[in-house]
């Protein structure tokens, strides 16, 4: 890598030398790993509704975060400006959590360390490009919405995005640096209809420039769905309450990989053993149909990054193989203390946030059946293909999500539309329910976003189309 | 140091006229902050930080643009309002838009209290050793906790400023503390966990960490051998901790911004009855060293006790300056600067007043049916009211807590749950802005086995 690169060399004028005074400072109390990461990060939004442009926002955020680990502990402390007298002062702050220790020795740099993808198809970020093009996508977004059918009332567009540039430098010989875009559109409509209403989302995005919205994610294309699923609801009857067989659509329902199992394998939990996964290694989970991945090296999509927040490149990580719990999603401290090779999961919100294990685009593989031969084999049941979000207990493994939008079916065939409801399981064997896996996997289009402790991440997550034998669906109608 | 606030909040919004703009508001806050875990006796976590934050918005006319930063070095500050007014050239005119007509006078902060100097004597080893008591009251307080996630004491002292073209330049100061315990019980049936967790902006105000730490255990350990029920309909009762996720809802259904965007339940119902006579919930500002107090809002509006539900009946939206003059109507003093700057409707204290009866009068009164500890999930639909989420709780039988229930849905619509409350605890709890007692709805779905 050329060191004339990063903004933090260029711009801010920070030095190798100065480096290793920072992680010299955070070890003088004897820690025995430290880690410094810097952050600068544009963002803007523009938002858009009763058709007019509302606001435009543009936000600059810069900051050191510095990190001791002392054994199992964690000192942490950050800066907001790159003067050297606050980053100092943060280090020494870090370094506190080791004071019962022995001072280790000090720490030199070599700046050879080399990423080891580049997944992130930009020519021109699109943090550089004027605010008028991006104007334009949610105009367009707003006139396809209103013209889908005279019902649609309200149409909310945003546009966000993000450059965030990186610079990680630790004390076992990390240096590496990074500019990480992210893009996205959001369209919401609400539908009314006989004093009914209801409303219906639909976004996408992902690690790209504004190019991203020329083919599908186009926000026409965007905009019809979030109106069609705002349409669609205002026929939803009750959904059912109860066990039953149920068929999640391909992509975004994929969030039950997230819930059910993603979080129970972060490899925190399973060192402290609060996780329902925990000790599970090499025992069977799921059905043998299931094959599941968590994959942060796909180009250009929302949970890929060359290099996590701890400067560990991304991997391709299998967590379950034809049913069978092959490991956990490993960040530095949790590889360290348990000797397990890191994955390049360790991320965070931004520099005033410790890393922790987290999921980057999470997936399972796709099998062998026809999606309407899935369909057809269920006499009574649910098909449910949009969700809005999901949660987990991941101590007791119950885990839920929430759909938008599903549909009976009856007799092999999908029937009337439902309201939204809860689906509610047991994370380490809803998965030896999947019955049936489609061959059509999709990943969705790039607007997870992920919760734990406190911090949001971006995330993706991937469903061929599935069969669950049983699960509880929380309708009103028994 | 508060002078510096007030000098860079002076001198943006002066750079923000010379450039143009017509008006123009600023928003500065700056936190300490400390935070420490102990787990299984030993610091685990211990993370400590000044942070500071500026939101912009100007105006050009009718039109606006907003920016924010952690950066407060001249030279940003200077770059970002002038690349927020070249924006807001940029945007559409809104005819609502502009500052508020009216802010905040002098008012007497300090009568708030929103600020306890004895914090300054609480060293950082004290805060450390009160995280390590709490953990150690939950792991003794049953056998049964064998793990943790830790206990844990979280500080913060804060000062925000605001300031506008008109002249309105105001500050205050915040303190709060916090004491959290997660404890983790394990059986033979599997492992459960739960937590309490003590808030307060005083720290005479705030629980031992001995009670937080045997309160958090209480609730794990009951959790023990849960287990699903059968698909039925009957009365469910919501612990204060899950009654608040309630009144969070119809916090969301009755701001401002969600009714001007009809995407609300509660859109055109005032002065209709929404919920159940002896229902009464207000926002209000001006609580005595409340969580959610602030003698102005973030546009500097003038604070309130507004009655948004009264016995029943809908009484008030809450507003911004923008939702009111959209909405014509006056704003309540519940602006609230999201993170990229622009002004939503936030709560202040917003909570449903008590009623009588205790809580075990409550469970009491109920023959079989559910009481909810805990609900996961994302399954609220604040347009139409739809609500299914997963519940943990505990079943009631014959007016008794009987055993422990999970993996179970509770469903229904938030329209005629609000009809459906039957009683109301005398047991407020207030753990942030959004607060609640016990409550009693008289059926609910619960989809199960």
């Amino acid at each position: 890598m050329d060191s004339k690169k990063s903004i933090f060399f260029e711009d801010y004028g920070v030095t190798t030398s100065d480096l290793e005074q920072y992680l010299n400072a955070a070890l003088e109390r004897g820690g025995n790993y430290a880690d410094i990461y810097f952050e600068y990060k544009i963002n803007y939004s523009i938002a858009l509704e009763e058709q007019i442009i509302k606001t435009a926002t543009k936000a600059v955020n810069i900051g050191v975060g510095i990190r001791v680990l002392s054994g199992e502990k964690t000192g942490y402390a950050y800066a907001e400006d790159l003067d050297k007298q606050s980053i100092l002062k943060a280090a020494r702050t870090a370094a506190f959590i080791a004071s019962n220790s022995s001072a280790g020795g000090t720490v030199a740099i070599h700046p050879q360390m080399a990423r080891e993808h580049n997944l992130y198809s930009v020519s021109l970020l699109s943090t550089d490009l004027g605010i008028q093009q991006k104007i334009a996508l949610i105009r367009e977004a707003d006139q396809a919405a209103r013209e889908y059918d005279p019902r649609i009332h309200q149409v909310q567009a945003s546009y966000v995005d993000e450059s965030k540039h990186v610079l990680i430098v630790s004390s076992d010989g990390k240096y590496v640096w990074d500019v990480q875009p992210l893009v996205r559109l959001n369209v919401s409509c609400i539908a009314e209809e006989n004093g009914k209403r209801q409303s219906g989302y639909q976004g996408g995005g992902g690690r790209r420039s504004l190019d991203i919205f020329e083919d599908d994610l186009n926000p026409t294309a965007l905009a019809r769905e979030a109106a069609r699923q705002a349409i669609l609801q205002l026929s939803a009857v009750d959904a059912p309450a109860g066990p039953m067989e149920v068929v999640l659509g391909n992509g975004w329902p994929g969030i039950l990989l997230h819930e059910a199992i993603g979080h129970g394998l972060e490899a925190d939990f399973n060192r402290k053993g609060t996780s329902a996964f925990s000790g599970l290694i090499g025992k069977k989970v799921a059905s043998e149909l299931c094959t599941v991945v968590d994959d942060g090296t796909i180009p250009d999509r929302r949970g890929s990054l060359n290099v996590d927040d701890e400067g560990n490149p991304t991997h391709k990580t299998v967590l379950i193989e034809k049913g069978i719990l092959q490991g956990y999603l490993q960040d530095q401290l949790s590889s360290t203390l348990t000797r397990a090779s890191v994955t390049g999961n360790g991320r965070r919100q931004g520099y005033d946030h410790i890393p922790i294990p987290r999921m980057t685009n999470t997936f399972m593989v796709a099998g062998e059946s026809a999606p309407e031969d899935i369909i057809r084999s269920v006499k009574k049941g649910l098909y449910a293909v949009h969700f809005g979000g999901g949660q987990v207990d991941i101590t007791s493994g119950k885990f839920v999500f929430s759909t938008s939008e599903a549909y009976l079916i009856e007799d092999g065939k999908i029937t009337a539309p439902v309201r939204g409801a809860t689906l509610i399981g047991d994370g380490p064997t809803v998965l030896r329910q999947v019955s049936m896996v489609g061959n059509d996997l999709k990943l969705d289009q790039g607007v997870g976003i992920c919760g734990k402790e406190g911090q949001t991440v971006p995330v993706s997550v991937g469903l061929p189309t599935i069969k669950i034998k049983g699960i509880t669906v929380g309708g009103t109608e028994k | 140091m508060s002078r510096d606030l007030k000098e860079s909040a002076e001198q943006v919004v002066r750079r923000a006229v010379q450039k143009g703009a017509s008006d123009a508001d600023v928003f500065i806050r700056e936190e300490e902050k400390f935070s420490v875990t102990v787990r299984m006796g030993e610091v685990e976590t211990l993370k400590e930080a000044v942070s500071r934050g500026l939101r912009l918005r100007v105006f050009l006319g009718k039109r606006t643009a907003t920016s924010q930063t952690s950066d407060l070095s001249p030279s940003v500050l200077d770059k970002l309002v002038d690349e927020s007014v070249e924006m807001a050239r940029l945007t559409s005119e809104d005819q609502s838009g502009g500052l508020p007509e009216r802010t905040a006078g002098d008012f007497n902060v300090a009568g708030l209290e929103l600020v306890d100097p004895s914090w300054d004597k609480f060293t950082p080893e004290q805060r450390i050793e009160w995280a390590r008591r709490t953990e150690a009251a939950a792991m003794k307080a049953d056998s049964r906790i064998t793990n943790s996630e830790g206990g844990s004491f979280d500080f913060e002292r804060s000062r925000t400023v605001i300031g506008n073209t008109r002249g309105f330049l105001g500050e205050y100061a915040e303190t709060g503390g916090s004491i959290a315990s997660l404890p983790v019980a394990q059986s033979t049936e599997g492992m459960q966990r739960d937590f309490w967790v003590s808030v307060a902006r005083f720290q005479s105000e705030l629980e031992s960490p001995e009670t937080v730490g045997k309160h958090a255990a209480d609730r794990t350990v009951r959790r023990l051998g849960a287990r699903k029920v059968p698909t039925c309909e009957v009365p469910v009762v919501f612990d204060p901790l899950t009654a608040r996720s309630l009144v969070g809802h119809v916090f969301q259904a009755c701001a401002g911004d969600s009714i001007y965007r009809r995407s609300s339940f509660l859109f055109d119902l005032l002065n209709q009855q929404v919920g159940a006579q002896g229902l009464t919930i207000v926002d209000d500002a001006r609580l005595k060293r409340g969580l959610g107090s602030v003698p102005f809002d973030d546009e500097g509006v003038p604070t309130q006790k507004t009655f948004v539900i009264e016995d029943g009946v809908l009484k008030n939206y809450l507003h911004s300056s923008y939702t009111a003059r959209k909405l014509r109507s006056v704003p309540t003093g519940n602006g609230s600067r999201t993170g990229s700057g622009t002004i939503a409707v936030g709560p202040t204290n917003f909570y449903m007043l008590p009623g009588t009866a205790s809580p075990e009068d409550i469970i009491g009164s109920v023959k079989s049916g559910l009481y909810i500890v805990e609900l996961i999930g994302h399954g609220v639909n604040t347009v139409s009211g739809d609500y299914s989420r997963g519940a943990v709780g505990l079943w009631i039988e014959n007016g008794k807590l009987s055993f422990p229930v999970h993996e179970v849905t509770i469903a229904g619509n938030l329209r005629q749950m609000m009809k459906d409350i039957e009683i109301i605890g005398n047991d407020v709890t207030f753990l942030g802005s959004v607060s609640a007692p016990t409550v009693k709805i008289r059926n609910m779905v619960i989809s199960g086995e």
